[in-house]
């Protein structure tokens, strides 16, 4: 296994009402290709921040940040908007589907960004509305689905291009017991049969626990690494 | 196709939001397009006039008539074919609102407006008849006026109570050709104030002249008004066009605020739609945030908002351009005789299609710019 992720001396600062507010300071490891790691911590302590700058929306003040072996930092907007579409699939906390558009349509918008022809896209979608059980949804507007249909919208809009990492942003923390589960099993799945790496920030011990490793983060330090 | 959906999606998601917003286009676009009207209406004589005819009035103002000797010295002129005398007669039909033009023509006045049609047995009835007048379509639809009724009028430039047999209808040769006038023998009326005050007769208020090449007009004018130059009654010689347009001058200040207050409209209108897109683009930062992170770019977002605001404003902007004419006509029909040529312009149609287009991009300007601007972590916290 190589590393997908190499992060060095990554350090990360916001400026709130005239002070400086360090967020992430020195963070330095890896990230192996195909592992699924879970982020925690507590409110502030960066995990955010972190997982934002690893999928590029976000730029570091310092250190170095390596993602598929290319230095993200150093690439303009318009690049880092490019390479964001081609590798990296987003799961959000609150689903994040554009409520004007229908299941199907939702998980086909990355898509338009490809070269792929219509039936090709229409191929695309089906197989992944098949992976995440929602066929018989794809013509439902997002406010026509529970909040774990959402998110399985969204986890198949996140891989609809088959992206080399996948990052999610509390992805169970608008979801009850049983549909978290389901959420969370299928994003295992996706990383035991596609061999997606997967980058997870949780609060939910329960969530961490499909995880292959957690990482304790505290104050923008990273404090632990558990198997 | 899907960009499409997208902005009409958007455009139709806050229902009442767009619809009342699309009525205010409507309603801005249509009374644009009334306000320039108006201000066409009260062109309508100056841009109908001809540009083959002259007008020579006193130099001093148009209340001083010029003596009837001098028509034959303006026929002298080089250029000038024809030459008619015309009065404005100013008197009453029954009660004083019911104000229409009259004038005391010459009996060539006719061969000079080929614009107005009259069918040859009633013209030769009127030449027979001393008393006989000539009523314009409009004004006898108006007033009921039938060929072979009597016309009474009451005089006020000219006091007296003066009768006329109206012998003939005249229509235009089309429907931009005012026909709200009434027309009368020169050579009666001038008889009827020599009786009556001697002192008047013998007078014209202007002269119009038929030429034989417009192009010459200025020339010509120049010509006829050196003729009469350190005389008593020194002329002032112009197209008619320019005689028309000196009239509308007189409400220069009117015609200039009804026109600030079509644009003020349209900025009012301009300023509802950008306070729409606003809101519209402030409620979806998240989404705008979330297409950028899916690897949309900054013009994607713009060309989103854009769209939905141009989509708006066309579907406002076509409903209130559709509804001008129809509008208009029940204007003209309300308005009664105020303008006898109420008709949307080309020009009209296209300014108010200018201004559908102008308000669908100044609106979504500001909006626009915000929302591709937006960093994407901020616009993620929008959410929830």
């Amino acid at each position: 296994m190589h590393s997908i992720v190499e992060i060095g001396n990554l350090s990360k600062s916001y400026r709130r009402g005239g002070q400086i507010v360090p967020v992430l300071e020195d963070l330095t490891f890896d990230i192996m290709a195909g592992d699924f790691i879970a982020l925690m911590g507590p409110s502030g302590s960066g995990k955010s921040t972190l997982l934002n700058l690893i999928a590029g929306i976000d730029k570091p003040d310092h250190g170095t940040l390596r993602v598929g072996g290319i230095d993200i930092t150093a690439l303009s907007e318009s690049e880092l908007a490019d390479w964001r579409a081609r590798n990296v699939g987003f799961i959000f906390q609150f689903y994040n589907l554009m409520p004007v558009l229908t299941a199907y349509e939702n998980i086909e918008l990355p898509l338009l960004l490809t070269r792929l022809s219509g039936s090709e896209r229409r191929e695309h979608v089906e197989t992944a509305l098949a992976m995440v059980g929602l066929t018989d949804r794809m013509a439902h507007y997002p406010s026509e689905l529970s909040g774990g249909q959402q998110q399985r919208v969204a986890i198949a809009r996140a891989i609809i291009t088959d992206p080399t990492i996948l990052v999610a942003d509390e992805p169970t923390g608008d979801l009850d017991r049983v549909s978290a589960e389901d959420v969370l099993t299928l994003m295992a799945r996706l990383n035991a049969e596609l061999g997606k790496t997967i980058i997870m920030v949780t609060h939910d011990q329960h969530a961490a626990q499909k995880a292959h490793h957690i990482r304790q983060l505290d104050k923008g330090v990273l404090l632990s690494s558990a198997a | 196709m899907y960009l499409l959906k997208l902005i009409l999606r958007n455009a139709l998601r806050h229902k009442l939001r767009t619809g009342l917003t699309m009525l205010g286009i409507i309603v801005a676009v249509l009374a644009f397009g009334l306000l320039q009207t108006v201000v066409d209406a009260w062109y309508a004589g100056a841009q109908s006039a001809s540009s083959a005819r002259l007008v020579t009035r006193s130099s001093i103002s148009l209340m001083f008539p010029l003596p009837l000797s001098y028509e034959g010295r303006i026929r002298g002129v080089a250029g000038v074919q024809a030459v008619a005398r015309t009065n404005w007669f100013g008197a009453i039909y029954r009660e004083p609102r019911n104000f229409f033009a009259q004038f005391a023509v010459s009996d060539n006045y006719l061969d000079l407006y080929p614009e107005f049609v009259l069918p040859d047995d009633q013209r030769q009835a009127y030449l027979r008849d001393r008393k006989g007048c000539l009523i314009g379509r409009q004004l006898a639809d108006q007033y009921g006026f039938k060929v072979g009724a009597v016309l009474p009028l009451r005089g006020t430039i000219y006091p007296g109570n003066w009768e006329f047999v109206v012998r003939g209808i005249f229509d235009g040769v089309d429907e931009t050709k005012v026909t709200r006038q009434m027309l009368f023998h020169w050579e009666y009326f001038n008889e009827t104030l020599k009786q009556r005050t001697p002192r008047r007769g013998d007078q014209v208020g202007v002269y119009v002249l038929g030429i034989d090449n417009p192009d010459n007009a200025a020339a010509i004018s120049r010509a006829v008004d050196q003729t009469f130059s350190n005389s008593l009654a020194e002329t002032l010689t112009e197209t008619e066009q320019a005689f028309q347009l000196g009239f509308v001058a007189m409400s220069n200040e009117i015609i200039a605020a009804i026109r600030v207050v079509s644009y003020v409209v349209i900025l009012i209108i301009m300023a509802v739609m950008a306070n729409t897109m606003a809101m519209s683009a402030r409620e979806r930062s998240a989404e705008y945030a979330t297409l950028k992170v899916l690897g949309f770019g900054p013009g994607f977002i713009a060309l989103l908002i854009f769209g939905e605001s141009f989509a708006i404003c066309a579907i406002g902007g076509v409903l209130g351009v559709a509804a001008t004419a129809p509008a208009a006509a029940l204007f003209k029909d309300l308005a009664g005789n105020v303008f006898p040529i109420f008709q949307v312009s080309s020009h009209t149609l296209l300014l108010q299609t200018a201004c559908m287009l102008l308000i669908g991009i100044a609106a979504a300007i500001v909006p626009a710019i915000r929302a591709s601007r937006i960093r994407i972590v901020e616009g993620l916290r929008a959410i929830g």
